[in-house]
């Protein structure tokens, strides 16, 4: 009975603060560093535990030791950025040359201290009780079931049920029930469907006036900046923020209002994932550069600033 | 006390101390506390008798400090006895399991000596189903079972709890590990069984049966405490509520669902019918909609419990700022420094505050700002549990100015080592302005960048301190120095990764024997230092912890084997025989 708590608990240790997808891939790599990280120079300063006694152990390689029953040794569990310069600290002892468990051997992979980034794992740090993990853990996987899937009922997140969403160049606004929507592709059906009307009587008052149907034209790519408008909204910050980039159940719990902003407007009044100022995405215009401001853009992170400076070229 | 008494010759009243035991018995009933007492069965013989004879309450800190048997013999007359076993640190899976912590031996002897046993509580401890069969059947008068942080057992154990006592008055289970067995050890309870009044099973992961539970609640007056776990659904709640109006005590479980104007109406009237209720937690799955309908009860609770809550923002804010009277809050990151200030501004009768961290690789803002405004204006805050990523000395100096009436003090600093990061110097200042400040100070735990100057401060200053835990701090063997040869009133130590070596240990080996526990971990100790430690204190007993998948005979190993985890502990029972493979007893 002891085994199977340990191994519940071990379970939430694996998924907490991780996407569900890509665990698995991430501990395969830390068990892969782990195996060949065993020898490096520098003393084997491992994450505490088992792992350093058998690093210790004149490279008597347990597996055992790998496969630590601790086993939050190999699911990162809390992850914290260890600092490099502690490596230097410990005083002279006799026996192998250990340091304290600071410095991870990985950490020597990662040393960008600053990105949070989940790697360097020490065991029971920060000190939270496994219980608080596996629960938190539980909450934060049903956030991650509203992306797009449907999620059982009782852990769908609410909130107020309607939201204003304004267009540019129409003076009325409409509202929008965002609790209808379980993706952002049908939001983007939902905001045709509400203004695809508006903006054509909009467009076309003369049409209207000689009592002509006026020519309703789709509104489309409001979500990849491929359209003549982009979908973005503000948070509980005022922050203006392009639609999809986080899951659907965190952006409904953050968002406040909703805009549909010409495209051709947007780098004056919109903040990306990444802000770019027009002299760095100038240069980004070259090669080999370019390519990655390609990838990135495939990632719709600066979609709409990509497209703007090769205008203006 | 008469003064003449012992003057006077030929008195009718015996001298005083030849009065009987049990009007000494009697005089020690009203002694406050087991030290007290421990100490008055220090001074003299017949006290000593006295004392031990009357003793119904017995708390043994660790379970292996001393045999069932010697603690039965001692102390024949406990109804209340409370075990505790693994060292703290396997909260955070520093300890392999199987490490030992068996409530059985205990529960067999008190079966033996102490069958008018009526409580019983452990804590981290393996308490297997068979424990709780045993306990079923061999205390006839069995009103409170208290589990903490154990494991071993599944919903069968507590179907016989359920069955066989019939006096139950409390069973509270806090964040055990419990085997679902799809046993309906709620429908045990008998139908004539009317006598609970704590019924705490939120750690329990299993499903419930809600009628069965509706019926226990309903036949159950005097239940003030109810603590139910996630599977209970939110409407459920309301009709519980309203067939317990009388909780002082709520455990919500898991707290979402859609928000339907019906469902609200239904909680917002259950609550309002509960005029009582003082304490709340649960597992609030952020919906902030429902939030309103506890409107009513913020008043008079006293303490808030929203440390599973992922709940944030405007709405949390609004409704903590309405809990005037609140004396203990925990909470998660989530509340942030705006929060932390309306917490300050509104609640000031706090006592406690803890304040988990929720996602480490979200940019929560919590910072050194919310603890300082939390002090600076709750004038009897006296404990204080804080996650956070930074802090400066000059925040801690503003804390321990404004609050010397701490008496714990716990800051963790969520990346080891993280220095002041205005000054980026380490938090020596910060903490040794704490341990000055705090006279009271009775428990503290450290982190971010430190020196040893810091233990220096702390083992000059830190009089009343009795448990201690350090992680990552220090530069050399004299940090560990000055605690154990400083630090009057120390009996819990616990350090992991940090320089400290072999001489402090044996320098201040006498002093080990006047504390509870050391516990040392990824340190630089070796295995000839325990070996001597060992040798000098045959009253302490130096556990050594290898991994566990790598057993190899101590003995076999020379003096310079570093030592990875050490727990070292006094005990008048000798080594234990109950150790796994991976522990070994020098």
């Amino acid at each position: 009975m002891g085994e199977a708590a340990e191994s519940k608990k071990s379970r939430g240790h694996h998924s907490w603060m991780r996407e569900p997808g890509d665990h698995h891939q991430h501990q395969d790599e830390e068990e892969k560093t782990l195996e060949l990280s065993l020898g490096l120079p520098g003393g084997g300063g491992g994450g505490g535990g088992g792992w350093r006694a058998a690093c210790r152990d004149k490279g008597k390689l347990s597996v055992a030791a790998a496969t630590a029953t601790d086993s939050s040794l190999l699911s990162p569990g809390y992850s914290t950025l260890v600092s490099h310069s502690s490596q230097g600290k410990a005083k002279g002892s006799p026996g192998a040359a250990h340091l304290p468990a600071t410095g991870n051997a990985l950490a020597s992979n990662n040393n960008s201290s600053q990105t949070r980034s989940p790697s360097t794992p020490v065991i029971g740090w920060p000190p939270v009780r496994s219980f608080r993990r596996n629960l938190a853990t539980s909450s934060k996987t049903s956030l991650e079931l509203q992306n797009g899937k449907k999620a059982p009922k009782a852990e769908e997140i609410k909130r107020a049920p309607f939201i204003k969403i304004n267009m540019d160049g129409i003076p009325i606004g409409r509202k929008i029930d965002l609790n209808a929507f379980d993706s952002y592709e049908k939001l983007s059906l939902a905001v045709d469907r509400l203004f695809r009307g508006l903006l054509a009587a909009q467009q076309a008052p003369l049409a209207a006036e000689a009592k002509v149907c006026p020519q309703e034209v789709a509104i489309s790519g409001l979500l990849d900046g491929t359209g003549k408008y982009t979908l973005v909204y503000e948070d509980y910050e005022g922050d203006r923020v392009l639609v999809g980039d986080v899951p659907w159940g965190m952006f409904v719990s953050s968002v406040k209002r909703l805009r549909v902003l010409k495209t051709s407007d947007l780098s004056s009044s919109v903040s990306t994932s990444f802000h770019l100022p027009s002299y760095m995405l100038n240069l980004l215009l070259s090669p080999p550069y370019s390519e990655i401001v390609d990838f990135l853009s495939s990632m719709q992170l600066i979609a709409s600033g990509r497209k703007r400076t090769a205008a203006e070229c | 006390m008469g003064r003449g008494g012992s003057r006077a010759t030929g008195a009718a009243a015996p001298p005083w101390h030849a009065l009987p035991d049990e009007v000494w018995e009697h005089a020690f009933s009203f002694l406050p506390t087991a030290a007290d007492r421990g100490a008055a069965a220090g001074a003299c013989s017949s006290w000593l008798r006295a004392e031990r004879r009357s003793r119904h309450h017995l708390a043994v800190a660790n379970c292996y400090a001393a045999a069932p048997r010697d603690a039965i013999e001692r102390f024949p007359a406990v109804r209340a006895a409370e075990v505790k076993g693994k060292p703290h640190f396997a909260d955070f899976g520093l300890v392999p399991p199987a490490w030992g912590g068996a409530a059985a031996p205990w529960i067999a002897a008190a079966a033996d000596g102490w069958p008018l046993l009526e409580e019983l509580s452990f804590k981290r401890m393996v308490v297997t189903d068979e424990c709780l069969e045993m306990i079923a059947a061999s205390f006839r008068n069995f009103q409170v079972l208290r589990l903490v942080s154990c494991d071993g057992f599944s919903t069968a154990g507590l179907a016989a709890i359920a069955a066989g006592c019939r006096q139950l008055r409390e069973l509270d289970l806090q964040e055990n590990e419990i085997e679902d067995c799809s046993i309906h050890w709620l429908s045990l309870f008998p139908e004539s069984f009317t006598s609970l009044v704590t019924l705490n099973f939120s750690c329990l992961d299993g499903e419930v049966n809600i009628t069965v539970l509706e019926r226990l609640v309903t036949r159950c007056r005097n239940l003030k405490t109810l603590k139910l776990n996630n599977a209970i659904p939110l409407d459920k709640l309301a009709s519980l509520l309203q067939k317990a109006p009388q909780l002082v005590e709520l455990g919500t479980g898991k707290f979402s669902a859609d928000y339907h104007p019906d469902l609200f109406a239904k909680l917002e009237v259950a609550f309002g019918g509960c005029k009582s209720l003082r304490k709340l937690s649960g597992a609030w799955d952020a919906v902030p909609d429902y939030l309103p309908a506890f409107y009513c009860v913020c008043d008079g609770l006293t303490s808030l419990n929203l440390s599973y809550a992922t709940v944030r923002g405007p709405e949390l804010i609004k409704f903590i700022s309405r809990c005037k009277n609140l004396q203990q809050l925990w909470v998660m990151d989530l509340i942030e420094d705006l929060g932390l200030a309306v917490v300050a501004s509104s609640c000031s009768k706090l006592q406690e505050l803890r304040v988990f961290p929720s996602d480490h690789f979200g940019l929560g803002v919590l910072t050194e700002r919310g603890l300082v405004d939390v002090s600076a204006s709750c004038p009897m805050l006296e404990s204080v549990l804080y996650f956070c990523r930074r802090m400066t000395n000059e925040a801690l100096i503003t804390i321990a100015k404004n609050r010397p009436n701490f008496t714990c003090f716990r800051l963790c600093i969520l990346e080891p080592h993280t220095p002041d990061y205005i000054t980026q110097h380490p938090l020596d200042a910060g903490f040794s302005a704490i341990v000055e400040s705090c006279k009271g100070l009775r428990r503290l735990s450290i982190s971010g960048l430190l020196t040893d100057l810091v233990f220096r401060s702390i083992g000059a200053h830190a009089d009343r301190l009795e448990m201690l835990s350090i992680a990552f701090a220090g530069n050399s063997d004299l940090g560990l120095n000055y605690i154990l040869s400083g630090c009057k009133s120390l009996k819990k130590l616990e350090i992991r990764d940090c320089p400290f070596g072999d001489k402090p240990l044996l320098a201040n080996a006498a002093k080990l024997e006047t504390m509870r526990s050391l516990w040392m971990s990824s340190c630089l100790l070796t295995l000839g230092a325990c070996r001597q430690l060992a040798r000098k204190m045959p009253h302490l007993s130096v556990e050594i912890m290898n991994d566990p998948g790598w057993s190899c005979p101590l003995d076999s190993l020379p003096d310079e084997s570093p030592v990875e985890k050490l727990y070292v502990y006094r005990t008048i029972a000798g080594p234990r025989s109950d150790t796994p493979s991976y522990v070994q007893i020098v």
